[in-house]
């Protein structure tokens, strides 16, 4: 349902009057105080943003008497952000994007350079900010909130007990384990799991892929399952498909996955093999930077990040958050064996190449849609 | 305006009015003021149209054309290859002005709107353009050596003569592509590598089920409209509630409702494995695919053949079919020489407006068309939303509006635009 663009105002834990209120109250309280204002924040939905909504928005609004408002909009940040740019009337404060998207948005100068150390919040022990988040994940006009992975996960119901899958060539082995699969579609991931599923070694999927041969034996690959191919866009979609067993294998962000499984009760289980993993964060459109400065030095502190990872299982981007991170918030089950950097679901993992997708997304996302419409 | 019409020498020549001017110039005057307050009437509507209907075709036309980034981002690089011939490698000149024009555009911020657009050309030039700029500010000269050195990639002259071929202010790049064509390196014209073509076939698809949909409703709606106009006031009245209705009822959930019936979990197929029709294992796949495409959009559209057919047949006399058959024609001969023919201007109506209708759908096909069921708009909207190629996506939607165009040229020269009636 990609096509139906939803603007859904958050949940706002305070009503309209009683944001005013406090926002009366803090103006009483510190003459000149910032006035109260509205936050138009872009995201991806479902369970992702409501974990930012539970660790970030609730508090500020409750510290600030700000209004925000969540747009889901993430899958078309960059056009969006483009649109706006170009129409000369940027709607949109603070944007959740992938890095990939923000090294371009920041190459065409549609969002702000951000200067870690002046912007976020040094770690509880004085360590700068720019030495705090994981190494090389701060970019020039990007600041990461999480390590997130893509991985594939199946309904437990669909196997018998004693045969479940746990590999990714499973998800290519129609006979062992039959079903439909649902994959997202675009050829990010998918060419990188049918390589795996080749038996190329997950360290090599990209220079594999860099090669006319390597593309051909991925694509060759995707096609012994391709009629059994649901193809998803939306990443609420995957969960419902193995909810309603539409189909028996699903590739999924594994955050939404563990909610389905936790806060939901579904039969799902995670093939933590090959996943490919990066990074989610923060940027900020080209002359907003006043305006979000206050909201992003208390969103990417330390506390902040590791609450989030009460809500949801995705690792936080910064060092001194990982000690903090416990159990989850309703059902207090321990978070760590869920996140996709926990010692065992790591042993295979793939980081997505950002620079290889930069170059050759154009050529083989049209290679792809050439492939499905054949 | 018909008075406009009014011969202004209707008058004898030399007759005034009371205050000495000329007949004929105070009649004048009198029809010009009246045509200005006509005008003034009709202005908010022309301004619409403008604003609303022009100027974005006029934008999407320029746009898929304009090629505005490597003379704009690289003005000293695209200046001196004007002097280049395209033989072997340019010279020092171009390399320095190269490294001069990476270094501002990494400072302006404003290099990744070329390396996007050159990376639509050629793969992997978005990367070679941010690795050089980023060594670019602390080059010395010989900029030739120094930037192959950051990159071989310099020493391809087919690189060079991409930016020299895609440094005029427009383009025929985007029009290639959306009829699945290139330029060699060289220059010519050639198609793409086939795992690469996929306009052409989805323009071919989405105009033979476009066809296809006007005809599978037209044989449907046929015999509704002609019920419709034949049944007494009073059923009539109820049956053609029967057409509005889903007529009113929101494109979405008639689209979704389609995706309830026909899924394999569905509505249709619980049925026909509950009657034994077919077992369990062989649950037919009816959407997600051409079919599911043409079924929903043919229900959709249903209503815009029926109306039209409906006008037009409510406005033949009964008494020209018995008249036929008492002069002694059979039912076929006295349908197909006389009522047949009279119903043509609604025929025609009803398939050019459903025909193009469904040529510009999207939200249906997108919705129920799985991979073989999607039309050449849900390219449009993938190139705007998720390649980002805006100059692609201009260039396909123009090649839209010029054959909805075409066939509405000729359909007026086979059955006269005069002809048609919408009720």
């Amino acid at each position: 349902m990609s096509v139906i663009k939803k603007i859904i105002p958050s949940r706002s834990g305070i009503p309209l009057r009683g944001a005013l209120v406090i926002a009366i109250a803090a103006a009483g309280m510190s003459a000149g105080a910032v006035q109260a204002q509205t936050l138009n924040i872009v995201s991806w939905g479902g369970a992702y943003s409501d974990s930012q909504l539970k660790a970030y928005h609730e508090p500020w609004e409750k510290k600030s008497g700000d209004t925000i408002i969540n747009i889901d909009k993430s899958s078309n940040a960059l056009s969006g952000l483009r649109a706006q740019v170009q129409a000369g009337n940027v709607t949109w404060d603070l944007v959740d994007m992938l890095p990939s998207d923000a090294l371009i948005a920041c190459s065409e100068g549609l969002i702000e350079p951000l200067d870690a150390d002046t912007l976020f919040a040094p770690a509880p022990d004085g360590t700068p900010a720019s030495e705090d988040f994981i190494e090389g994940s701060l970019s020039e006009c990007f600041v990461p909130q999480i390590v997130y992975s893509n991985i594939v996960a199946f309904n437990t119901e669909m196997f018998p007990e004693d045969k479940q899958p746990d590999s990714i060539d499973d998800v290519f082995n129609l006979e062992e384990f039959p079903g439909k699969r649902a994959l997202q579609k675009k050829p990010i991931n998918n060419l990188e799991w049918a390589l795996v599923a080749d038996g190329v070694a997950p360290e090599d999927v990209y220079a594999t892929l860099d090669t006319d041969e390597g593309i051909e034996r991925a694509f060759a690959k995707l096609d012994t399952i391709k009629d059994s191919v649901i193809w998803w866009e939306e990443g609420a979609q995957p969960p419902q498909l193995l909810a309603d067993k539409e189909v028996a294998f699903a590739s999924a962000y594994n955050g939404r996955i563990f909610n389905a499984e936790v806060n939901e009760k579904q039969p799902f289980s995670i093939v933590w093999d090959a996943q490919v993993f990066e990074l989610d964060g923060w940027v900020v459109p080209t002359g907003k930077l006043d305006k979000v400065k206050d909201y992003l030095m208390f969103a990417t502190d330390t506390q902040r990040l590791a609450d989030q990872a009460k809500y949801i299982s995705y690792g936080p981007a910064r060092t001194s958050s990982a000690s903090l991170v416990s159990t989850h918030a309703d059902t207090g089950i321990d978070m760590k064996p869920h996140m996709p950097t926990y010692g065992p679901n790591f042993e295979t993992a793939i980081p997505k190449d950002d620079e290889f997708w930069a170059d050759n997304l154009d050529e083989l996302s049209q290679r792809f849609n050439a492939w499905l419409a054949r | 305006m018909s008075d406009s019409s009014v011969p202004a020498t209707s008058g004898p020549e030399g007759l005034t009015t009371a205050d000495g001017v000329p007949l004929k110039q105070s009649l004048n005057r009198a029809v010009r003021r009246s045509r200005l307050k006509a005008l003034l009437l009709v202005a908010p509507l022309l301004i619409f149209i403008g604003l609303a209907f022009v100027m974005p075709i006029f934008d999407m036309l320029s746009r898929s054309v304009d090629n505005p980034e490597v003379s704009t981002y690289l003005p000293r690089t695209s200046e001196s290859l004007t002097h280049w011939d395209g033989e072997g490698l340019p010279d020092e000149a171009a390399y320095a002005a190269l490294a001069q024009d990476l270094e501002a555009g990494l400072k302006a911020r404003n290099l990744g709107r070329v390396a996007s657009r050159l990376n639509y050309e050629m793969s992997g030039m978005r990367s070679l353009f941010t690795k050089s700029a980023r060594k670019a500010g602390r080059m010395e000269p010989p900029f030739k050596e120094a930037l192959i050195k950051a990159d071989k990639d310099w020493q391809d002259p087919d690189i060079w003569r991409l930016i020299k071929r895609e440094s005029g202010l427009y383009t025929a790049s985007y029009y290639l592509a959306a009829i699945d064509r290139q330029f060699s390196p060289t220059g010519e014209i050639v198609e793409k590598p086939e795992y690469l073509q996929i306009h052409v076939v989805l323009f071919i698809r989405t105009f033979w089920m476009s066809a296809v949909i006007t005809g599978l409703a037209l044989l449907l709606a046929y015999p509704v409209a002609w019920l419709l106009a034949t049944l007494p006031a009073g059923r009539g009245n109820l049956l053609m509630i029967l057409v509005l209705l889903p007529f009113w009822t929101s494109l979405l959930v008639r689209t979704t409702t389609w995706i309830a019936i026909l899924q394999q979990q569905g509505v249709l197929n619980d049925m026909l494995v509950g009657v034994g029709l077919i077992a369990e294992e062989a649950r037919i796949q009816m959407i997600y695919n051409k079919t599911g495409t043409i079924i929903a959009m043919t229900h959709i559209l249903l209503p815009f053949m029926i109306l039209p057919l409906y006008s037009v047949m409510k406005t033949i006399p009964p008494s020209y079919m018995h008249a036929a058959r008492s002069l002694g024609a059979g039912p076929v001969t006295a349908f197909r020489r006389v009522y047949f023919p009279q119903t043509l201007p609604g025929i025609g109506a009803g398939s050019i407006l459903v025909f193009i209708l469904s040529i510009g759908y999207y939200i249906t096909p997108a919705l129920v068309g799985g991979q073989s069921g999607r039309f050449i708009t849900n390219f449009i909207a993938y190139h705007m939303q998720t390649s980002l190629n805006w100059g692609l996506a201009a260039a396909i939607g123009s090649i839209l509006l010029v054959v909805v165009i075409l066939f509405y040229l000729v359909y007026n020269r086979l059955i006269g635009v005069d002809k048609v009636k919408l009720g």
